[in-house]
């Protein structure tokens, strides 16, 4: 079970304080899955950083009653002077997980050749975005966060990542923040739209996407999040 | 507030651990890499400096004609420094160096800063115990009269490194500032923290006010362990403890302060 209870989030800024998330709850159930849909700036990345525990809500709540992964992906929690081979044992010590069974398993999976053994700073941005992937899945969660972040890569990559997250490990729980309301029809069972800091619940993932296209025609865009 | 699922003590201190252990590992191996003497740097680095200073000393006959023999005072002086300040100055970059990091939950600020600190305490005490093996094995120091109390002033030397780097390094994560102003203090503190000096060498009005630096009992007790009843010394464990309590817990209080704020 994985609950989020009244979480607001506050960023300070020049010109002062600007509430991006406002008194969001919600609950998921491993197996289960959310779609979330908003715009660029809407917050979704803020949302996930949040559930996943690398930021603190201003305000509010979040009980993790199941293991929920860093935000798929991300490949940014890399060091440089590290080599992806490094990378791996570092993840792996942090959630107690040996690393020696999962070296061929992240070896075939990036196909970084003899890169695996090399420092990531002279991995390209396909190489980086495969490693965080394949690390993500290298651990054992039971609930997964997806940014948007994963939709990028070449159509061979993806079907891979389609594998390896919604066939092999379909009895866990996801949620996929992102602004293409084709992904969230394909993958989700339930959808919400994250619209000015609310999160707006919707009975069918269709009703979801109505509203989404909706707003995206009437409003202006809000303001773009770094 | 952001709990798991009723953790227990037992359970979160295995968290720690391997938290500890990874960054332990990932930190030895970005900063000494692999090549050549790879984590023998991390004793290598202080006693290179050590040595420098002990030669600059040796050469000025810094010890005043005392009965203090000048390299025993030069490694117990430069060594002192090493514990206090390295930690500190090392802990200005933890967190932003190590910020990616942050992204694995339980990955905190205090685990970053606590890695750097166990390094910088290691390699001071790595290098203290080499060069003094080395000089008594060589002659050029005598061996320390009171090894407990050697021990004693170096954990004291310790703690108050330990405290001032988890202020510095909470501190840093509030304001860039805190580092830009480090550096000149430690640099302005060296001469003053009474490694180049015996308080007792000072005139009795200056002695008072040099004593209100925490380091300078804790580097007068380790002289004390070393030359015993050789030179008069001037400490006061009581004050130094008040003040490393106090810098330790606002340390704390800030830690906990910074893990809050940050932001990606």
């Amino acid at each position: 079970m994985l609950a989020i209870e009244h979480v607001s989030k506050v960023y300070a800024t020049r010109q002062g304080p600007r509430k991006v998330l406002r008194d969001i709850s919600f609950r998921l159930e491993r197996g289960e899955n959310l779609g979330i849909l908003g715009r660029n700036g809407a917050g979704k990345s803020t949302l996930i950083r949040l559930i996943s525990g690398a930021e603190r809500p201003t305000s509010g709540r979040i009980l993790r009653g199941m293991r929920v992964s860093w935000p798929l992906a991300f490949g940014g929690a890399f060091q440089a002077h590290l080599t992806g081979l490094d990378n791996l044992k570092f993840v792996c010590r942090v959630y107690g997980v040996d690393y020696r069974p999962l070296v061929p398993f992240v070896e075939e999976f990036t196909e970084l050749g003899i890169y695996f053994r090399e420092p990531v700073l002279h991995y390209s941005n396909g190489m980086l975005t495969r490693l965080a992937f394949a690390l993500s899945m290298a651990i054992e969660f039971d609930c997964f966060l997806i940014d948007e972040a994963m939709v990028v890569g070449d159509v061979r990559f993806h079907e891979r990542c389609h594998v390896e997250l919604f066939h092999k490990r379909k009895d866990r729980a996801f949620i996929l923040v992102t602004h293409d309301a084709d992904v969230i029809k394909l993958y989700c069972q339930n959808a919400c739209v994250l619209h000015e800091g609310r999160l707006l619940p919707f009975p069918s993932v269709d009703a979801a996407y109505e509203f989404y296209q909706a707003t995206m025609s009437s409003c202006p865009d809000p303001v773009e999040s770094p | 507030m952001t709990t798991e699922s009723t953790p227990t003590l037992l359970h979160s201190l295995g968290i720690q651990r391997r938290v500890l252990h990874a960054l332990l590992m990932r930190e030895i191996i970005t900063r000494f890499g692999r090549e050549n003497l790879g984590v023998l740097w991390l004793v290598a680095e202080p006693m290179l400096f050590t040595l420098g200073i002990v030669t600059l000393w040796t050469a000025a006959g810094l010890s005043h004609g005392s009965a203090i023999p000048i390299v025993a005072f030069a490694v117990t002086g430069y060594s002192s420094v090493l514990m206090w300040r390295n930690s500190a100055s090392r802990a200005t970059t933890a967190v932003a160096n190590n910020k990616p990091l942050l992204f694995h939950r339980n990955v905190q600020i205090i685990d970053v800063l606590l890695t750097r600190i166990a390094l910088e305490i290691g390699g001071a005490t790595g290098s203290f115990i080499v060069l003094s093996l080395l000089f008594i094995f060589l002659g050029w120091m005598p061996a320390p009269q009171d090894l407990l109390e050697v021990i004693f002033g170096w954990l004291m030397l310790a703690w108050f490194g330990a405290s001032l780097a988890l202020l510095i390094g909470a501190g840093t994560a509030f304001s860039e500032v805190v580092e830009r102003l480090w550096h000149p203090a430690a640099y302005l503190l060296f001469p003053l923290s009474g490694a180049a000096f015996m308080v007792d060498w000072l005139p009795v009005g200056m002695q008072k006010y040099v004593l209100l630096l925490p380091m300078v009992h804790g580097t007068e007790m380790l002289r004390e362990g070393y030359f015993g009843n050789a030179v008069p010394t001037h400490h006061d464990a009581g004050y130094m403890a008040s003040c490393c309590l106090v810098l330790s817990l606002a340390g704390l209080y800030l830690v906990r302060q910074a893990s809050r704020r940050v932001e990606f």
